[in-house]
Formats: C-alpha cells, sequence, structure tokens
C-alpha cells in the first residue's frame, strides 16, 4: 500500500514536473526575438497575409490560451514542424533518437565495466597508488571539454593510428547501400545489421562507434569509479563485513558478493543519473563525430535559427532525462528492501 | 612569524575571531597535506596571474593577422606554440583567453549563487506554499539537462559572452537554492532568529542580514565545485559559436576554428583545449582538497 502511494507521488510529480518543462520551453519560444510569422511568409508578405498566418499560427489568442493548445499538442506528440525543413519535429526527433540512445548506451556500458572495478580497487586499498591513480584519472574525466577529447580521439586514433573508422556511422562505401539493403526496425546500426545478418556492416559500423562510445565511456566511468569508491569504503566499514571476515570468508567473496550487493543500491541511482548526463553530453560528441543522432539535430538547427526544432528537440531530451531519473527511483525500490 | 603561529594555535582563544582564524588555519594545514589540492591551488594562481599581466606576457597582439605567417607549427621562432589560421600567435590569444574565462567564472559566481540564495532563504524561511512552489520550480529546472537549456536560452537570447553568463547562471542556480534552503531549515528555529524577530525586524532584514550569512560557507564551497563544470560549459557554448563572438579569443572558440584544420594543423585545436583542462582540472583538484577538508567525516580519521 505503501508503495503503491510512494509509486502514486512519483506519478504526480513526473506530471508537474513534465508541464513544468513544457511551460519552460513554452516561454522560450514566445520571448524569440525572431518573428516566427515572418519566419513562416517572408519579408515581403502584405499586412493580410501576415495577419492570416498569425490567425493560422493561433498566435492571435491570448498567452494562456496559447499556452494550453502548446500543451495538447505536446501530448499529441506534435511538437512543431521544422522551419528548415518544413517536416514535424516529432518525426525528425524519432527519426534520430535511436542514434543517441544507441551510443548512450555502449557509453554506460563501458562506463560500468571499468568503472565499477576501478572503484572498488580503490577502495579496498585506499592511499594506495592505485587509489591515487583512480582519483587522478576521474578527475581528468571531469576535467575535459568533451568536443576536445572526441577531437584530440579523432585525431590520434583515426588521423594517425588509423584504429578506427572516422565521423558517422559507417563507410562511405557501405553508407550508400544501407538504406536499401538493411530494414530499420529498431534505428540502432549495431542491432539491424545485426538482425539483417550484414556482419561486414556490423564490424564496420562498430568501427565506426567505438570511440565516440568509448570517450563517452569514460567520462562516465569518471563519475562511477568516483561513487563506487566512496559506497564501497562505506559498506566496508561496516560490522557485517568484518564478521565475513572473520568467519574466514575469502576476500573476494566479503567485497563482490557481500559488499557488492549493497553497494548496488546507491549504484543504480549514479548509473541512471550518469546515461542521462550522456544523452546531453552526446549534444557535443555527436556534432564531431558526425553522428546522425538527437545532438547534430539541435545543434543544426540551431545554426540556421530553426526555434522549433530546437525546442522540440530540448523537450525530447527533457523527457528522456525525467523519465531515466524515475526509472532509477523505480529501480531503487525493487532492489532495496528497505525502500518497499 | 612564529608568534603568528602560535597565535593562531592557541588552544584557548581569547576573541571569536581567533578562534575562527585558528579553524582556518587548521583547514589550511590539512589542504596543505594533500598534493593534488595544492597543484590545483597552484594552476589557480597561474590562471589568476597570467591574466592579470597578459599584456607583459603576450608576445603578439592577440587579434593581429598576418596571412603570410598562417598555421605555423609550435616552437616556430618567436611562436612557441605556433600561429592559428590567420597567422595570429596562438599563446598570446590563449593569455588573453584567460581573461576571457576569469570573466565568465567571475559573473557566474556571482549571479548563480545569488539567484540560489534568494529562492533557497525565501522558500525555507516562509515555508508552506511559498516553499512547495520554489521548490517545485528547483525540481522543474534541476530536471533540465543543463547544457541543453543554455543551448535554448543562447539561441533565443542571441550570441555573445553576456548572453551566455546569463544562460548559464539560469540553469546553475538550483543546487545552491536546494543547499540555502537547507542551510536555512536547520537555522529557521533557533533562538537568535526569535530574537531577532521579537525586536521587530522584518523578514526580509532577518533574512539577508541572519539568514543568508549562515548559508554562505556552504554556497561558496559549491562555487568552488562548480568551477569546473562552469568552465566546460562556457567552452561547449564557444565551440557551438553561440558564446563569445570572433575575433575574441575565447578559448572554445579558438577550437571550434582549429576544426578544420585538425588532422594536417593539429595545434590549432589542440593547444587552446589544454588550456581549457588544465584550468578545470585545476578547480577539480582544489573543490576535491576541500571537500576531503570540509567533510566532517573524512576528518575524523
Amino acid at each position: 500500500m505503501a508503495r503503491l502511494r510512494g509509486l502514486g507521488g512519483a506519478a504526480f510529480s513526473l506530471a508537474v514536473t513534465l508541464l513544468g518543462l513544457l511551460f519552460v520551453t513554452f516561454i522560450i519560444s514566445r520571448v524569440v526575438p525572431i518573428d516566427p510569422v515572418i519566419a513562416i511568409v517572408g519579408e515581403r508578405a502584405s499586412e493580410a497575409q501576415i495577419e492570416a498566418a498569425r490567425v493560422a499560427l493561433g498566435l492571435d489568442k491570448p498567452l494562456w490560451q496559447q499556452f494550453f493548445i502548446f500543451v495538447g499538442n505536446a501530448l499529441q506528440g506534435d511538437l512543431g514542424t521544422s522551419i528548415r525543413t518544413g517536416e514535424p519535429v516529432i518525426q525528425a526527433v524519432a527519426r534520430a533518437f535511436p542514434a543517441t540512445l544507441e551510443l548512450a548506451t555502449l557509453a554506460t556500458i563501458l562506463g560500468v565495466i571499468a568503472g565499477v572495478p576501478a572503484g572498488v580497487l580503490a577502495a579496498t586499498r585506499p592511499g594506495s597508488l592505485a587509489d591515487h591513480f583512480v582519483r587522478l584519472v576521474g578527475l581528468m574525466g571531469y576535467s575535459m571539454p568533451v568536443f576536445w577529447l572526441g577531437l584530440i580521439g579523432l585525431l590520434l586514433f583515426y588521423g594517425v593510428l588509423g584504429w578506427v573508422g572516422g565521423p558517422g556511422r559507417l563507410d562511405a562505401a557501405f553508407d550508400m547501400f544501407y538504406e536499401f539493403e538493411v530494414t530499420p526496425y529498431t534505428g540502432m546500426i549495431l542491432i539491424d545489421t545485426a538482425l539483417a545478418g550484414r556482419w561486414d556492416m556490423f564490424v564496420n559500423a562498430i568501427s565506426h562507434i567505438i570511440l565516440p562510445a568509448g570517450l563517452l565511456g569514460y567520462v562516465s566511468m569518471a563519475y562511477i569509479s568516483r561513487m563506487t569508491r566512496s559506497f564501497m569504503m562505506n559498506e566496508l566499514g561496516q560490522e557485517y563485513i568484518t564478521t565475513a571476515r572473520v568467519k574466514g570468508m575469502p576476500e573476494w567473496r566479503v567485497i563482490w558478493v557481500h559488499a557488492m550487493r549493497n553497494v548496488m543500491v546507491p549504484l543504480i541511482t549514479v548509473i541512471a543519473l550518469s546515461y542521462a548526463y550522456l544523452l546531453e553530453g552526446s549534444v557535443l560528441t555527436e556534432t564531431i563525430f558526425a553522428w546522425p543522432g538527437l545532438g547534430s539535430y539541435i545543434t543544426d538547427a540551431l545554426l540556421v535559427n530553426d526555434m522549433p526544432a530546437v525546442l522540440g528537440g530540448t523537450v525530447v531530451v527533457g523527457v528522456a532525462f525525467v523519465v531515466l531519473n524515475l526509472v532509477s527511483d523505480l529501480l531503487y525500490r525493487l532492489v532495496d528492501p528497505r525502500a518497499r | 612569524m612564529t608568534t603568528l603561529t602560535q597565535w593562531l594555535r592557541d588552544p584557548n582563544p581569547t576573541s571569536r575571531r581567533q578562534a575562527k582564524l585558528g579553524q582556518l588555519w587548521l583547514g589550511w594545514l590539512r589542504l596543505k597535506r594533500n598534493p593534488l589540492a595544492m597543484a590545483g591551488l597552484v594552476i589557480i594562481g597561474l590562471l589568476l596571474v597570467i591574466a592579470a599581466f597578459a599584456p607583459v606576457l603576450a608576445t603578439h597582439d592577440p587579434i593581429a593577422q598576418n596571412l603570410q605567417n598562417r598555421l605555423q607549427p609550435p616552437l616556430t621562432p618567436g611562436h612557441w606554440l605556433g600561429t592559428d589560421d590567420f597567422g595570429r600567435d596562438i599563446w598570446s590569444r590563449i593569455v588573453y583567453g584567460s581573461r576571457i574565462t576569469l570573466y565568465i567564472i567571475a559573473l557566474v559566481a556571482v549571479t548563480a549563487p545569488l539567484i540560489g540564495l534568494m529562492v533557497g532563504t525565501v522558500a525555507g524561511y516562509f515555508g508552506g506554499w511559498v516553499d512547495a512552489v520554489l521548490m517545485r520550480l528547483t525540481d522543474i529546472f534541476l530536471a533540465f539537462p543543463r547544457l541543453i537549456l543554455a543551448l535554448a536560452l543562447v539561441a533565443v537570447l542571441g550570441p555573445g559572452i553576456e548572453n551566455a553568463v546569463l544562460a548559464i547562471a539560469l540553469t546553475a542556480w538550483p543546487p545552491y537554492a536546494r543547499v540555502a534552503r537547507a542551510e536555512t531549515l536547520t537555522v529557521r528555529n533557533s533562538d537568535y532568529i526569535a530574537a531577532v524577530r521579537l525586536q521587530g525586524a522584518g523578514a526580509g532584514r532577518i533574512i539577508w542580514g541572519h539568514i543568508v550569512p549562515m548559508c554562505l560557507p556552504s554556497v561558496i564551497i559549491r562555487v568552488t565545485l562548480d568551477m569546473a563544470g562552469v568552465i566546460l560549459i562556457a567552452a561547449g557554448l564557444g565551440f557551438l559559436g553561440l558564446g563569445a563572438q570572433p575575433p575574441l579569443s575565447e578559448w572554445g572558440l579558438m577550437i571550434s576554428a582549429g576544426r578544420k584544420y585538425l588532422f594536417e594543423q593539429w595545434w590549432v585545436a589542440t593547444m587552446p583545449g589544454l588550456a581549457i583542462f588544465i584550468v578545470s582540472l585545476g578547480f577539480n583538484l582544489l573543490g576535491d582538497g576541500l571537500r576531503d577538508v570540509l567533510d566532517p567525516r573524512s576528518a575524523a580519521k
């Protein structure tokens, strides 16, 4: 019962937050110095044409009515029409989102694989050389501008060493046929090429995604290793750990089974948070790697002042952010018996 | 010197000021034992010196073009970090760019905590529906990804340093509001607040004169921890062409200019990126050390 009430509260706060998100975006869109009417009908339109366009856009109504219409449209998935392409924003965003999701997911997986053991290593030997090393590597990850890291990575691993594919999701030779030979079930290139049985393309796609995902994964690792260290230190000071050790339990079991089970609980929140930050961090990374995701969509739209596209993309990232927070909250309840 | 340290270390301070300074002295001693934090402090000190003496340290005019001399590699005589696509000396541009970085940091460090303090103390002091509304607002802003919100705001306000600062401040205040509210809640029901109120002080006077000073220490620590993030976001905005405008030598902008020449003339994009990295690492190292010193749990060890 308490659990249900908790869920109701979470759903309510989710609704309020989403409404707030739309409100902030609405306010931003209404103070734009670029007149949306002029942008559509052009500078030379007559008074009557401008007036007609204003009515068609609903701009003649009072602001609060405009807001309700805006929210109603957004709830039905209508985020406006891109000025640049004339395409509904939601369509373009839906096409771009899987690419971003794929990148962020792979980066998070890499971040967890590297970050959790590093954090545990640091926590079990506090003050050691390994601890300082993990700390320094983590702080460096916090301090790097991701776009610069991307450029340097591209220069080093693609330009100088030639170990990975360059910008884009595939080599140009594969890119030409991709549309015709692979059915985009999910929009994620690794899954789609695997489903189509095109393993040559799959391998090529990996060589392209590994660098951006690895760099974003490094940023995520910095955060995860640090939090893992502090959670693990906290657990290792508990009495049940001493008991387990006194019983003669092997150290790996004490750490990876007994302590880890309790570290998992707060760690899930951390991983979800870092996942959410990667969705955002990918904005700058995508522009470097010509990755056709949400970040590229938003920044391309920015360059030509295509505000409906920018704000639509912002809303979608914001919603993904909020939903991830909610999911981490729910997982937390699931894993921690005390929170039930 | 010895008498000063003795005075600072006196276990029986005779005045409040002596006790306070003694505490600060102990904290400083603890910070000094942390080599990483000291490295951070040195980096920030260097940044301040470089910004202050930019005209002396720069070897060339940062915006004077010299097209015959464009894209010279590092260690060219006269241009030890090389030149960019307009033949401008990269070292001089980085040196002058430190002023822009400091300018942005300083403005954000003043405005964002101020907004956060106002929202947080008012919410904590009045409680009830004021608290509910303001904290809900804070949550909404926290729910927005920072960089994306800043992007959207600058896109609306128009590019430029001041607008970038405004956008960063508008996205950076919610954590300060949280901190300030928490501090306010702990002191709100203290006797001294009740005493001031009985003397007839209004809400504004109580908040500004008696609650805000109590929140300041935790807010200031938070500022140090936040600065590295601010530098990165500012550089990101500059990189996208939304922050400082050419020919200003903002570091993010310099990277984006060097992007075209990445594979042939790598230094144009690499050098300003190194500058951003070093400065933001400096703030992170110092913030990390400060947190260790000020966290009572780690101090007990």
